[in-house]
């Protein structure tokens, strides 16, 4: 049933999930039958009709050329020795020395056949299952797997016999043939890269992505911070969508069966009028204040981030940043882009020591009446105030006037109260204070927040 | 392309191969490049609906209004938007029209079942009458059943489905994937000729997986310098081919500008034809700056360009010179 066309389709798809194209078997088959359309003979329209059937968002159709191209080009051997086997005279007839015909890899080689040697090494690797190939580790091991496979080891043992016998004619052949080998290692190696590139660059991705979404915020290394950004724009996007279409459910009504008969009256009880009940929905409205002091300064730039991300994804936000300041900050995340928005609000007043009691003084003065029972503050910072009074009366009077206050931490636990630290006592006053370090802690958290707005 | 042609034509005969497809486009005004050509050949020889992204003004409705014009198809178009239900995509009864045969019909019911002794028996003389006033007559088709029962087949539009709600996207799963839909009164209806299924989408939200996997996908790009100048010359039919290579060519410089909202075809269209209407024979600085607000929707974006106008115009002329 497996023509080899198919096989090579199925192969295709192979890499295609690798390179983070995701294909349903579903998706498999409408190629295979796009593919008894369209036939293999044009490849331009092989290529428009694959990506039309797999390839499911720009990005992916981005991916899918990408790895269309690298998976149908083969590389033809192009080592330089190879090139000058082909055109050396003498290659043919010195061929048919010694044994080497009842070996197939050395008559190759001695003919340059790069053509034979190309087919030759791709059915080796399907042998040693090549495609397998998930680590960076295996790359080794798998480029020998391929030459035993191709019979590397019958080949050395002819180049110890020709170099035995000591005639002339087979020393030079012997020369030869070891020349060659080191070519074919080289292509082999080659190869083997461009099944790494093919089949495990997206593994490798995700572990790293994985480790990354537990990784401290406050221990980011600087050259993760592109891929961090991307995680938490992602994770912004997952839970708007999350959120929106639960205030939407909530939208829909059933019949109103008092109020519709009711206005039937009118009508001489003809229900005419049809009322549906609807559920108001209370908007939520978040306030977050997001410390951008010295002593959090490595994980600032998330909390922002996150701010920012945030800010895009709840209609009412309110966003605020401190040091010994505190400044309504709404309007840069409103205007700006990502990066000028967060290094404008660092430049503004990041980086000075803290000052939680000033902070919370100048908020009580620009936000007090504003806070309502529908309001939730989320406050992100370490609560350390360098010994300045925390002004715990404030804090007492937002959770008293707000409907939940929400303290995210990034310091563990038992820091909380330690030195200049006071958490434990803002603690009190919060309705829920937790540890959140993590990018994934930091999800969680935010998502059980938007679930409590949801109606029941 | 001797496999397509071997192959017995199923669908209409413009849609017969790939070449056709692109030729039969552009007899119609849509400058298609060969992954559009190739989307439409696939959607009608595997009967699959084409979920069609890309920017605005890219020409996605387009795509389908030509597809209709060239195969002569009714198009029938779903705009969708929040909030959008069965009751409007779909069918509903027509509520007024019920009530008013009621009350007209109301003494003649009276008659029919005056001769029933019980209440048994009148409920049984009611059951008899079956479900008249949910029948045919009270059916108000939306644009969705109307596709379905085009026997001679329709090209349906579902544009913008991102802006709809994710319930129902997934209502329309059925009707994507088997082209029937349950009418809980009428039962089950189903197409006769599978109608040609664009849908269209802006990326508001990320649509499900579910629908993804039911449709082909194919999306548009801006087109490069020489394909965006086939479709100014097919759209704007009074335009110089000269003046044409340079606007083509400053649009596309804009393109690589950082700007809030990029001018797609439609703008650079938009933009020629009013060229065209001032009688401008080559870019020059005053005019471009005058018309700017055709092709940058936004008070920033044409703040940025300003400035850097006569540096764009001038690497705009040289690339349209050096062909």
């Amino acid at each position: 049933m497996a023509s080899p066309a198919q096989a090579t389709l199925e192969e295709f798809i192979k890499a295609l999930r690798a390179s983070e194209v995701r294909v349903s078997p579903a998706e498999a088959i409408d190629a295979h039958r796009a593919m008894i359309e369209v036939g293999y003979a044009d490849r331009a329209l092989v290529k428009d009709a694959l990506c039309i059937t797999l390839a499911k968002t720009e990005e992916e159709v981005a991916r899918f050329d990408a790895c269309f191209d690298a998976f149908f080009t083969r590389d033809a051997f192009r080592g330089e020795a190879m090139r000058s086997a082909a055109s050396s005279p003498g290659g043919a007839e010195a061929g048919g020395a010694a044994g080497s015909a009842d070996l197939p890899l050395a008559q190759m080689l001695l003919d340059g056949d790069a053509v034979s040697l190309a087919q030759a090494m791709e059915a080796a690797a399907a042998r040693a299952r090549a495609t397998d190939v998930r680590l960076n580790t295996q790359r080794n091991l798998l480029s020998r797997r391929i030459l035993d496979e191709m019979g590397l080891r019958e080949l050395e043992e002819l180049i110890q016999r020709l170099r035995e016998s000591g005639a002339p004619r087979d020393e030079s052949l012997a020369d030869r043939l070891a020349e060659r080998r080191e070519a074919l290692f080289q292509e082999s190696a080659r190869f083997v890269d461009r099944q790494m590139q093919l089949y495990a660059t997206e593994t490798g991705r995700r572990m790293r992505e994985k480790l990354l979404a537990e990784q401290k915020l406050t221990a980011v290394e600087p050259e993760d911070i592109r891929a961090m950004e991307i995680l938490v724009r992602r994770m912004a996007k997952r839970l708007a969508t999350r959120y929106a279409r639960k205030r939407r459910r909530a939208r829909r009504g059933i019949l109103d069966v008092r109020k519709t008969i009711r206005r039937s009256m009118g009508y001489g009880g003809v229900p005419f009028d049809v009322v549906w009940k609807t559920e108001t929905i209370e908007k939520p409205k978040i306030v977050a204040i997001c410390d951008v002091s010295r002593s959090v300064a490595a994980a600032a730039q998330f909390l922002l981030l996150f701010l920012y991300s945030l800010n895009e994804v709840i209609e009412k936000l309110e966003a605020f940043a401190f040091s010994d300041r505190l400044v309504r900050v709404g309007d840069i995340l409103d205007e700006e882009e990502l990066d000028v928005a967060i290094v404008a609000i660092l430049k503004r007043i990041g980086f000075r020591p803290t000052d939680y009691g000033r902070a919370l003084a100048d908020f009580a003065d620009l936000h007090r009446d504003a806070l309502d029972r529908h309001t939730t503050v989320i406050v992100l910072g370490d609560g350390r105030s360098n010994y300045a009074n925390p002004r715990l009366d404030l804090m007492r009077e937002i959770a008293h006037r707000s409907r939940a206050v929400i303290w995210l931490n990034p310091e563990p636990e038992t820091y909380w109260g330690q030195g200049d630290s006071r958490m434990d006592e803002y603690k009190r006053f919060c309705h829920v204070a937790k540890v959140c370090n993590t990018l994934n802690q930091l999800e969680r958290i935010i998502d059980e927040v938007l679930r409590t707005y949801m109606p029941r | 392309m001797t496999v397509q042609l071997s192959r017995p034509s199923v669908g209409p005969a413009p849609l017969a191969s790939v070449e056709a497809i692109t030729a039969g486009l552009a007899g119609v005004g849509y400058i298609a490049s060969r992954r559009i050509a190739t989307a439409l050949y696939m959607a009608q020889h595997l009967q699959k609906p084409v979920l069609v992204e890309g920017m605005a003004g890219v020409g996605k409705t387009e795509l389908a209004i030509s597809t209709a014009a060239l195969l002569g198809f009714p198009l029938i178009r779903l705009q969708c938007y929040e909030g959008l239900d069965e009751s409007k995509a779909l069918y509903e009864w027509k509520y007024g029209k019920q009530l008013l045969y009621t009350q007209i019909l109301k003494d003649r019911m009276g008659e029919t079942l005056a001769g029933a002794k019980t209440m048994e028996a009148a409920m049984d003389r009611l059951h008899g009458m079956g479900d008249l006033f949910f029948s045919e007559p009270f059916l108000e088709p939306r644009p969705l059943l109307k596709a379905l029962r085009q026997d001679g087949g329709c090209v349906l539009l579902i544009d913008e489905i991102d802006k709809s709600d994710e319930a129902f996207e997934a209502f329309l799963l059925e009707m994507l994937s088997a082209f029937q839909v349950s009418v809980p009164e009428l039962g089950v209806i189903k197409a006769r000729t599978p109608p040609l299924v664009f849908l269209t989408s802006n990326n508001v939200r990320d649509l499900g997986d579910a629908l993804k996997r039911r449709c082909l996908h194919l999306h548009i790009p801006l087109p490069d310098q020489h394909l965006e100048e086939r479709i100014v010359a097919t759209r704007v039919p009074g335009v110089e081919a000269q003046l044409n290579r340079e606007l083509v060519a400053f649009v596309q410089s804009l393109r690589d500008l950082e700007l809030r909202k990029v001018p797609s075809i439609s703008e650079t269209v938009d933009w020629a034809r009013a060229l065209v209407l001032l009688h401008a024979e080559a870019l020059a600085p005053d005019v471009v700056r005058e018309t700017l607000n055709l092709l940058l929707k936004f008070e920033q974006d044409i703040v940025a360009v300003e400035p850097k106008l006569n540096e764009l115009l001038g690497r705009a002329s040289e690339v349209s010179g050096g062909e």
